[in-house]
């Protein structure tokens, strides 16, 4: 466990040794800036390793930065005013951080939007073509298939129009459509936005299935700090445009901060008193 | 009867041709959110170039055709490139003001290089009548609404089934997303204005060769505002829609009211349809869940 001060060294956890093969770097931001508008400074030297393989969370608070990070990552800036100002972001071992957003889907991430933005007016099959804008006709066939066997009920609804789905059956099509450009990467900013806790617990199944099974490699942002470190493999704390805390995810989950920050709860495993809470963090903010 | 297919008939073609025009539109909106005016213009240029490639340079007939999607698909991209990229973000009444501009320019350009007299161009489709349910039609008619319908349903068979046409689609739909899968959102606005140039270019080509080749064609584009109104904004179904039922309208009003009239039965229509139904019958309904 390293608790990060200031500007955290990127791969402070030894597995973290960049080279091919699992284990190694796939995505990594070394001391990164955004600003909005050239005035509104949301990411502070922010540095932060996904290994190849792993499932890693980000979380943290409203307004943290957690999704300008993955925006970062997959080039949206431009599109909202926003300019990765300093530091590097690399992908397998190239440095991404002028490519634009097109260029970085066919180099192998592809990123699920918040609110999971699928297009509401084509069918559910339009929108997985559409997933594989960049792949080849006869790739995306097979792929269509393979999309369709994991999440069977997509199949079943390949005709209907995506606008009219519901919410956990259009978060299935958001990370379905995201697979059919076949990335390394995945990134998912919160997959459990406005779904029913059951339904969480089946997205978040999903994930786990795609890491073991496929051996995909994901990053995702969460509020739900519980759901997400129960899959995670690693995972990394953000509070006001910077890495304050980072791990493996199972020490995270023991951690005394996270237990009371994020997942609710007191060192002996029960509910604090929310002044004391509040104090602390107050305290903290100031380190 | 004989009149009212006569009618009927002519009533088509000119829908047919309203739909194609119409349809450059459409895509444009619906992909940029511009709204063209210069869209008549471009049907316009589009019948004056391939006079060009036909009766001045003297190609054939296939070649012209070819010379005229070429230059097309060029004013498309260059218009594009040139004069909307850089108004990208700015307000919608600049943008309206802008595409007003490029009307009035293309139509100074085409005055400047062709003068303003009538070209005579020989005519390409035949000029022969047929017996059709024992009344005489023109043989062109038939054949412009034939051409029209077959580059509808191409442009529909490209925007169901390609991956380009489905990307088109995805961007009207949400940029943002669309980005995220690779999709190069400029390249998609790019497709949209060469597909509304070679459409009109095919709609220009089509009218100059029924009626002139002359600076009318470009008041005929006017008419493509009650055809979208009544189709929908948005919708690539409602043009086809309303390009025939504001051709027809027009063909049966003239033919057995008034010409007069006829002329003014597309703006009343239009009026009509904002007070009644303003998203058009096609319209693209908002999908919002509760």
């Amino acid at each position: 466990m390293s608790t990060a001060t200031g500007t955290p060294s990127p791969g402070t956890s030894g597995a973290l040794v960049p080279g091919g093969g699992p284990g190694a770097a796939l995505l990594s931001l070394n001391n990164v800036e955004v600003i909005y508008d050239d005035v509104i400074l949301v990411l502070r030297g922010l540095s932060l390793t996904v290994a190849e393989g792993q499932i890693v969370a980000l979380l943290g608070s409203n307004g943290a930065g957690k999704s300008t990070t993955l925006k970062a990552v997959s080039g949206l800036l431009p599109s909202e005013h926003g300019e990765v100002t300093d530091g590097t972001i690399s992908f397998r071992g190239e440095d991404i951080t002028r490519v634009d957003a097109a260029q970085r889907v066919t180099r192998g991430m592809s990123l699920c939007m918040e609110g999971r933005h699928v297009f509401e007016h084509l069918s559910v099959a339009e929108n997985l073509v559409a997933g594989a804008y960049t792949r080849s006709g006869k790739e995306s066939a097979e792929d269509l298939d393979k999309v369709y066997e994991f999440f069977p009920k997509l199949a079943d609804m390949r005709a209907r129009i995506a606008g009219y789905l519901s919410g956990g059956e259009q978060q299935m099509l958001a990370i379905g459509r995201a697979l059919m450009a076949r990335p390394t990467l995945l990134m998912l900013d919160e997959p459990s936005l406005g779904l029913a806790p059951l339904l969480v617990q089946e997205i978040f199944g999903y994930i786990k299935r795609l890491n073991t099974e496929t051996g995909l490699t994901v990053l995702v942002i969460e509020q739900n700090a519980r759901r997400a470190l129960e899959v995670a493999d690693h995972g990394y704390i953000m509070e006001q445009g910077r890495i304050v805390l980072e791990g493996p995810a199972a020490e995270l989950r023991e951690n005394p901060d996270v237990k009371e920050f994020y997942l609710g709860l007191g060192e002996e495993g029960g509910r604090k008193s929310y002044r004391d809470v509040k104090h602390y963090k107050r305290r903290k903010r100031w380190l | 009867m004989s009149t009212f297919l006569n009618l009927l008939v002519y009533g088509l073609a000119d829908g047919a041709i309203l739909a194609l025009a119409a349809l450059g539109f459409v895509l444009i909106y619906k992909a940029t959110s511009v709204i063209n005016f210069a869209q008549g213009e471009f049907l316009l240029v589009g019948a004056y170039m391939f006079y060009t490639a036909f009766v001045v340079l003297g190609l054939p007939l296939v070649a012209a055709v070819l010379v005229g999607v070429v230059v097309a698909t060029l004013i498309g991209v260059l218009v594009e490139r040139f004069i909307l990229r850089p108004m990208i973000g700015e307000d919608p009444i600049s943008i309206i003001m802008v595409t007003i501009g490029l009307s009035m320019l293309l139509k100074a350009l085409v005055q400047m290089f062709y003068g303003t007299s009538p070209k005579s161009q020989p005519a390409i489709l035949p000029r022969s009548s047929v017996e059709f349910l024992g009344a005489t039609v023109p043989l062109n008619r038939l054949l412009v609404i034939l051409i029209a319908a077959v580059v509808l349903t191409a442009f529909t068979i490209f925007f169901r089934r390609s991956r380009h046409g489905i990307a088109m689609r995805a961007v009207a739909d949400d940029q943002q997303a669309a980005m995220t899968m690779g999709i190069s959102v400029r390249r998609i606005f790019a497709l949209a204005w060469v597909l509304a140039a070679v459409s009109a270019l095919i709609a220009g080509v089509l009218l100059a060769d029924i009626s002139a080749v002359d600076q009318n064609l470009a008041g005929f584009g006017l008419m493509v505002f009650p055809v979208v109104i009544l189709g929908g904004l948005d919708s690539v179904p409602g043009t086809i829609v309303g390009g025939l039922i504001i051709g027809l309208l027009t063909q049966f009003v003239s033919g057995y009211q008034d010409p007069g009239l006829a002329t003014v039965v597309p703006y009343v229509v239009l009026v009509l349809i904002l007070l009644v139904r303003p998203y058009g019958l096609f319209g693209e309904t908002r999908i919002e869940r509760v």
